[in-house]
């Protein structure tokens, strides 16, 4: 049985509709890719597998969406919100207790962010930033990962480390991505999406990135 | 070919005010009756020079008890009105906040005067009531512009209370923080001034010497007064705040008694009106009668009073607004002069204006001019200040014109929306003063007010009091379509 299958959902906000008759199938263990032009849908698509999956799956929202005001500690540590309860999560706004502190330094060692972990995130370096967040959602328990261009702000180098993570750690992962060489390295299947549509789908081994091409040609250019 | 400019809104607005401002300008008193205030003047600026720490053992538990009063109100009001925040959206806090508010702390205090008497608690309610009002609404609006992204990255199933904890809480802090200096600072004046009331705070010690003509004592009281506010932020620590706070509520005398029956007798019998306390056959009648006895003789001068010296105290602190910020503006004085102008504004605007007002009052003698000139000097002195500091932010270009034709040419241009905004946002700041500055005996609805009280006739009182709230929202209700109009918009820093 499938982790998770849409049959021709259509999806949208303010009554524009994004996404049209969409049907997938996902299974658990897969890393999943989806590509196309921005403002294509991946985005819709991706925020539609996520409201389906519920607690089973963590987000990484495309702006990070860190909590400002508060620690690298405290940011990771709500990926475990709705773990615990009320009075723990006031305790441990105010004074971390010991037990939590271990469990977050352990997500935050192999991601180089031990020794900042209770700095303020607006202190943070662009890198440190969407590792924070990425550190966030693995701390969340769920197996699967769903992420919006987690890695559009940081060099390639980090971006390999952050995505190599992310496959390490959870056990599904969805990707919205931009860079195509990156998403043919990390995930095993593509998804393309143009239009609001799904026009590929298919296994990830020996494509190229030229291979994606048709999915970014705008659509005077195809008529053309 | 003649051009003719199009009027703007803004301008339409401006020449609407000032014209409003002047028809009240033509009808109001505003005569100097003393037969020589110079004299009298001078006598008060010798004494400002030669201030006298050590005239009277009192002193320092006047300073004492006006900082207890402050902390405690302001700390109560700040626990009430977080709370009145997260409900906020029911339209029964809404309305009932905009009513605790539109009561200026000196009415309250007036009214609890009545069923406490003086003991502490009719000090720290008279604060803590219209302030959990003030910040009920301004802490609702800081959880309302706090940053909601991080709310997507909420695992699924998080309650609502610890996604509030970690998401919306930690990023309003720090403005809660902010605010609740500024509430503090206003807190120890609206305490100084409880004292011409009769509490024992700094107001009383002033009013005290001021009228023995102690002028080296009343330098002494104020000069003490401003370095508490200028130095609050080197001695409101966090850690500290607990120590205050139970220190504050030691020192307090709340040994003086009051009854139970008294107070129960005032709540259901005094403040009743009399024709329906009396009851009797013809009761409609008889409370007919008596409200159109008040609207004549009381509520309908008070009001014409009040409103016109709102509107002329409104366009004198727009003008003095205008020469005030270049005192601080770096694109028009030196560092030195700046210094200066940074002290100027500070002490003018840590002086409560009801000070200001009783000083000018008892060298001028009664009439609106020294309620026009306390008020208008005390908000052009905050607006200056915030307008000084935003230039700060204003970039010229290199070859910018100087002196005086830069004022006109580069930076009144720039300035005056933002100042138009704060100008409007104090309008009902303004009225709520100039109603309570009827107490010193100028006829706004406060005189009325303070009359009915002196006379025991309570039920007159309260409902005079509920007459000056319904102006205050009606003029708050105004001055946020024009801002809404005009598009006039205040940060969250300038509230």
């Amino acid at each position: 049985m499938p982790l998770l299958e849409l049959r021709d959902e259509s999806a949208g906000y303010d009554g524009k509709s994004i996404l049209r008759e969409v049907s997938i199938d996902i299974e658990a263990g897969e890393r999943i890719a989806l590509v196309g032009e921005s403002g294509a849908g991946k985005s819709t698509l991706l925020r539609l597998l996520y409201s389906r999956l519920g607690d089973a799956a963590a987000l990484m929202p495309q702006d990070s969406a860190l909590v400002q005001a508060l620690t690298v500690f405290h940011n990771v540590y709500m990926g475990r919100l709705h773990k615990r309860s009320v009075w723990r999560n006031l305790r441990n706004l105010v004074l971390p207790a010991a037990a939590d502190v271990e469990e977050v330094r352990k997500v935050l060692a192999p991601l180089r962010l031990e020794e900042k972990m209770f700095a303020n995130v607006g202190q943070l370096s662009g890198g440190q930033y969407q590792r924070t967040a990425l550190a966030r959602a693995l701390y969340h328990p769920g197996r699967v990962i769903v992420a919006d261009e987690p890695v559009s702000s940081v060099d390639e180098h980090q971006a390999r480390e952050i995505l190599a993570t992310m496959n390490g750690e959870k056990e599904t992962v969805l990707l919205a991505m931009h860079d195509r060489a990156l998403a043919l390295e990390f995930a095993d299947r593509i998804v393309g999406i143009r239009d609001g549509r799904i026009v590929m789908d298919t296994p990830s081994a020996g494509m190229t990135p030229d291979d994606l091409d048709e999915l970014y040609l705008s659509e005077g250019a195809v008529a053309a | 070919m003649i051009l003719r400019r199009d009027s703007s809104p803004l301008g339409r607005a401006t020449s609407g005010f000032l014209l409003v401002a002047f028809v009240c300008l033509i009808f109001a008193d505003i005569a100097i009756s003393t037969g020589d205030p110079w004299r009298e003047f001078g006598l008060l600026l010798t004494g400002i020079v030669t201030p006298d720490f050590y005239q009277t053992d009192s002193l320092a538990l006047a300073i004492a008890y006006t900082l207890a009063f402050a902390l405690l109100g302001v700390a109560f009001a700040n626990v009430i009105g977080f709370g009145l925040a997260l409900i906020f959206h029911y339209r029964i806090v809404r309305v009932g906040c905009a009513f605790i508010r539109a009561i200026h702390e000196l009415f309250w205090a007036l009214i609890f005067l009545q069923m406490f008497g003086l003991s502490p608690l009719t000090g720290v309610l008279a604060i803590t009531i219209p302030y959990a009002g003030i910040i009920a609404k301004v802490y609702a609006e800081i959880l309302e512009e706090a940053d909601q992204r991080p709310l997507s990255a909420v695992p699924v199933g998080a309650g609502r209370a610890s996604t509030f904890l970690f998401v919306r809480l930690p990023d309003a802090w720090a403005h809660f923080r902010t605010y609740s200096m500024y509430r503090l600072e206003c807190g120890l004046r609206s305490s100084a001034v409880l004292g011409f009331i009769g509490l024992p705070t700094l107001g009383f010690h002033l009013e005290t010497a001021f009228k023995e003509g102690l002028y080296s004592e009343v330098s002494a009281l104020l000069i003490l007064f401003y370095l508490i506010i200028a130095t609050m932020r080197v001695w409101m620590k966090k850690p500290l705040l607990p120590v205050y706070l139970i220190g504050a509520a030691a020192i307090l005398p709340w040994g003086v008694a009051f009854s139970w029956s008294h107070i129960g007798r005032f709540l259901t019998e005094d403040i009743i009106p009399y024709p329906i306390r009396a009851g009797g056959d013809n009761m409609m009648a008889a409370l007919g009668d008596w409200v159109s006895m008040l609207m004549v003789d009381q509520i309908w001068p008070g009001t014409i009073a009040t409103v016109q010296l709102t509107m002329i105290a409104l366009v004198a602190t727009g003008f003095l607004t205008m020469a005030f910020f270049p005192l601080i503006s770096p694109l028009l004085l030196g560092r030195a002069a700046r210094t200066g102008g940074h002290v100027f504004l500070v002490v003018v605007r840590s002086t409560p204006e009801y000070i200001l007002a009783f000083v000018l009052l008892n060298l001028w003698g009664p009439s609106m001019l020294p309620a026009i000139v306390a008020l208008s000097l005390h908000n052009a002195a905050i607006i200056g200040h915030l307008i000084g500091r935003f230039t700060e932010t204003l970039q010229l270009r290199l070859d910018a014109v100087r002196g005086v034709n830069r004022y006109f040419y580069e930076v009144v241009p720039r300035i005056y929306r933002p100042m138009l905004a704060l100008l409007f946002y104090r309008w009902e700041i303004i009225m709520r003063e100039t109603a309570i500055l009827g107490i010193l005996g100028i006829a706004t609805l406060g005189f009325y007010v303070d009359s009915a009280f002196a006379d025991l006739r309570f039920d007159r009182a309260l409902f005079l009091i509920l007459i000056t709230a319904m102006l205050n929202i009606c003029v708050d209700a105004i001055s946020r379509t024009i801002r809404n109009r005009l598009r006039l918009q205040t940060t969250l820093e300038e509230r």
